[in-house]
């Protein structure tokens, strides 16, 4: 079964500085990969090449067998891939609703449209009016999921989503991961915390200076392998 | 009775100073470009309504969505063929792109229509007053320009509050690249607001040539010194604002009018000036769009 | 003038390498030089050309002066004033001001200058509460400002304009003087510019361009550069605003004299010729000054024209002539970068 979304030997970097280097990673339809890795190691520069906001110097992306490489990030959230992203963007002139409402530009049917994700977060629906500015940071986050959600993705993509937020509060958010996927949306996760990525992930993937590490089901790893994988040790002869 | 009316007279002209910063506002709040060549728009909208009736026996009245029309296509252009192009280059290039044009379209206008005025009239409309009763009395065409005024800027509210596409707009100038990710293409909303803003400033340029009974091509000059400093007067970011500035630069000019017929632009200026020097935020102003 | 640091770097051969660090090669030397002598030629011009050609040459260099000034402001500093003519009016009427009370036009010059400087410094204040387009149009009305207090003064001709009668010197020394005066004025802003850019406060200001909150951010005193640039700048445009009326015999309409052509002409001279770099300027206002002298005579199409090159030079060739030749080449006569070269 060929995979929904795929990235294919990409190299990437800012400027002078590579940040990925010939990285090739698939997700199939329906799953949920958590991309585990310690700061800067280029998680969310694989993000970027995904959502089309970095177009990588080699290689190519590819979504639902078409190559979407030379495409920006506006028309890829218009063919289904919707991301996260990381520090939450909230568009703070505007109210709660109006940022969720914002999201729908993809005009994209499916399941999810403002009633469908305030019942997903019923805080969201009480404070439908307030600017965006002034939202707490769990709050903002709850925004984000659910403007990305509007977008009526295939794929959802998550940046960092528990960066700065009370552990209460991710709590919450990986909660509603389910129901999320419920609709059979997939979902790429980005995520520094090892516990929480294993156990919600169906599939992942260890990223180490810009390389992938390892990469299998959640299943077969164990837990020494991927942090063994996450800070560049050895396996063998750990104490 | 003289001031009352004279400050009347003051906030009827403050409309039409209203209605040209309102593009203005726009095209800067979403795209951050301050269009120098805004007020030779103004005169552009002018010479087209005003030719309109000369060469094709456009009826005045209609010589308004005329005008406005045109002016819309050309702001698509110039936005598409220009504008997306500067953006995308130096900060500074947008300015200097805007203040080329602002030279390039009074010379082209003075070579085509020489320097005399092009006039478009409103026959009696334009002297007919309204008796308010106890010495004040207000033109009705001053009252139906304030009247379009505050219409306008209404349209303008609701489109950014209550629509899908004003929504886009002001979520566009929060974020420009974060509203990308939600399927947005940012040409279409800078040239939804390019082609808002020279509509606007058709409308504006087109109530101006009427009240003046005609136009020049260098006017231009003028009236972009008033259309930003109501922006300014009023509060970058704020619909509202705008009239209130364009309200206050009126009767700023026409007190100073009162007091001596040399002395309206320069108490409109110190004003703005003032304004700058004591609240820089302006009236109602914040740092969104509306 | 081109200081040569030099260190010794371990390579990763184990051979030590050296880095050199200087400002412009061989061929700024000579450029430097070149100019060098063609000042000294301008200068003894008087004495071999006739007065026609002496004076034709005040416009060219008034014109550099401008736009060397505008340059400063917008390609160093990032701040596009489309009101520098309220200095160079200034400048003109400050000449009758001084003349007024007994002073000579030359020294007088000198004083408007350092006068026009210490008025542009409060002014500052006011000018950047505003940033961007909004800080170019809040020039341009300081300079509607100062002209319409100008011509309430019937001392100065209200209106009308103010012709400068008071030269007692006979013509032909009257145009020598002029013309030296211009040169003077020009070489002066050149290297003033030139000094600034190569100095310390050169890199604060292309950082400043470059990325403003960055910059703040490395404590970099960014306004404080940015106050002493608007100031130079509208010292020097007050400068040529001196010259003009001396060489005219006065101002013939407060309007023209005040009026937002001149920044026409001085974004068309940088933008064409180059922001950012000492030469382009000058090269722009050499271009200028030609299609000046030759197309004046049909009509308003040339300015026309020149706005549509200047909007597809800064679309399409961003770094104007100049700009784009030196940063191909690597050559510049008034070297301002830093060259890293590395020999084993």
């Amino acid at each position: 079964m060929s995979a929904l979304l795929e990235v294919r030997s990409v190299t990437a970097g800012y400027g002078d500085f590579q940040a990925l280097f010939d990285v090739s990673l698939e997700v199939e339809e329906g799953e949920l990969l958590a991309l585990v890795g310690a700061n800067g190691a280029g998680k969310s520069t694989i993000l970027r090449t995904m959502t089309g906001t970095l177009s990588p110097m080699t290689g190519s992306v590819w979504f639902d067998g078409e190559d979407v490489t030379s495409l920006g990030d506006d028309a890829r959230a218009r063919r289904g891939i919707s991301l996260v992203p990381e520090g939450r963007r909230m568009f703070p002139s505007l109210t709660i609703e109006e940022n969720l409402r914002v999201g729908a530009a993809t005009r994209r049917t499916g399941p999810w449209d403002l009633d469908a994700v305030f019942d997903m977060i019923p805080l969201l629906r009480d404070r439908r009016r307030r600017p965006a500015a002034t939202l707490s940071g769990g709050e903002q986050q709850a925004v984000a999921i659910g403007r990305a959600l509007m977008g009526n993705p295939r794929v959802l993509l998550m940046d960092e989503v528990s960066l700065g937020l009370a552990p209460v509060v991710v709590e919450q958010i990986y909660e509603s991961l389910p129901s999320i996927r419920a609709g059979g949306i997939t979902v790429v996760l980005v995520e520094q915390d090892l516990s929480r990525s294993f156990a919600v992930a169906d599939e992942m993937a260890c990223i180490l200076e810009g390389r992938v590490a390892l990469r299998g089901p959640v299943k077969s790893l164990t837990r020494d392998e991927v942090t063994a994988a996450y800070f560049g040790t050895s396996t063998e002869g750990a104490s | 009775m003289n001031w009352v009316n004279a400050i009347l007279q003051g906030v009827m002209l403050g409309g039409i100073f209203a209605i040209a910063a309102s593009g203005l506002s726009l095209v800067y709040g979403v795209m951050r470009i301050a269009n120098l060549a805004h007020g030779d728009l103004m005169v552009l909208g002018g010479y087209v309504a005003a030719m309109s009736a000369i060469s094709y026996g456009v009826p005045v009245v209609i010589t308004i969505p005329v005008s406005m029309v045109v002016l819309g296509v050309v702001g698509w252009l110039v936005q598409r063929m220009v504008l997306d192009r500067a953006l995308r280059l130096e900060e500074m290039t947008p300015i200097l792109v805007t203040f080329g044009l602002s030279v390039i379209i009074p010379n082209v206008l003075v070579e085509l229509f020489t320097n005399n005025s092009k006039p478009l009239s409103i026959g009696s409309l334009g002297t007919a007053s309204l008796d308010l009763g106890g010495g004040l009395t207000v033109g009705w065409f001053p009252l139906i320009t304030f009247v379009l005024a505050v219409v306008v800027l209404s349209a303008l509210h609701v489109f950014l509050r209550r629509t899908q596409s004003g929504r886009i707009l002001r979520a566009t100038s929060d974020d420009p690249s974060t509203v990308r990710l939600m399927g947005v293409d940012s040409r279409r909303v800078y040239a939804t607001a390019t082609v808002i803003a020279f509509a606007t400033v058709a409308l504006a340029g087109t109530l101006y040539t009427m009240k003046q009974g005609g136009i020049t091509p260098f006017e231009g000059r003028l009236t972009v010194l008033f259309a930003f400093e109501a922006v300014i007067i009023g509060g970058l970011g704020s619909v509202w604002g705008t009239l209130i500035g364009g309200i206050t630069l009126g009767v700023a000019q026409a007190v100073g009018a009162e007091i001596s017929p040399d002395l309206p632009l320069l108490v409109g200026h110190l004003v703005f000036l003032t304004v700058l020097a004591v609240r820089p935020q302006g009236i109602l102003g914040r740092s969104s769009l509306a | 003038m081109s200081a040569v640091q030099q260190q010794d770097v371990p390579g990763a051969t184990g051979a030590a390498t050296t880095i050199a660090v200087s400002r412009g090669g061989p061929g700024a030397r000579v450029g430097l030089g070149v100019a060098a002598l063609l000042v000294v030629l301008l200068a003894a011009l008087p004495y071999l050309m006739p007065p026609g050609t002496t004076s034709a040459l005040v416009k060219l260099f008034y014109l550099i002066t401008l736009a060397s000034m505008w340059n400063m402001l917008a390609g160093y500093a990032g701040m596009v004033s489309i009101g520098q003519q309220a200095y160079i009016g200034l400048g003109a009427y400050g000449v009758f001001v001084v003349n007024d009370t007994g002073m000579n036009v030359w020294s007088g010059t000198v004083v408007v200058t350092l006068a026009i400087a210490l008025i542009a410094w409060p002014v500052s204040y006011l000018a950047f509460r505003l940033r961007g387009g909004y800080f170019a149009v809040g020039t341009w009305v300081l300079a509607e400002v100062a002209r319409l207090i100008v011509i309430r003064f019937d001392s100065l001709g209200a209106g009308q304009g103010r012709s400068l009668d008071s030269i007692t010197e006979d013509p032909l020394l009257r145009r020598a003087y002029t013309y030296w005066l211009a040169l003077a004025v020009m070489v002066v802003a050149v290297l003033t510019v030139y000094g600034v850019l190569r100095s310390r406060f050169g890199l604060d200001m292309q950082a400043t361009r470059d990325e403003e909150v960055a910059a703040q951010s490395l404590g970099v005193q960014v306004t404080r550069a940015k106050r002493l640039v608007f100031i130079l700048t509208a010292a020097g445009c007050a400068a040529a605003g001196a010259v003009i009326c001396i060489s005219s015999l006065g101002v013939a309409d407060p309007d023209a004299i005040f009026g937002v052509q001149y920044s026409a002409f001085m974004i068309f001279m940088v933008v064409i010729g180059g922001i950012g770099t000492v030469e382009g300027p000058v090269v722009g206002a050499l271009l200028y000054f030609i299609l000046d002298e030759y197309l004046s005579q049909s009509g308003v199409w040339y300015l026309v024209v020149l706005g549509v090159a200047a909007i597809v030079i800064a679309l399409y060739l961003p770094r104007g002539l100049w700009g784009t030749f030196a940063h191909r080449t690597g050559f510049a006569v008034f070297a301002i970068r830093h060259r890293v070269t590395a020999r084993s």
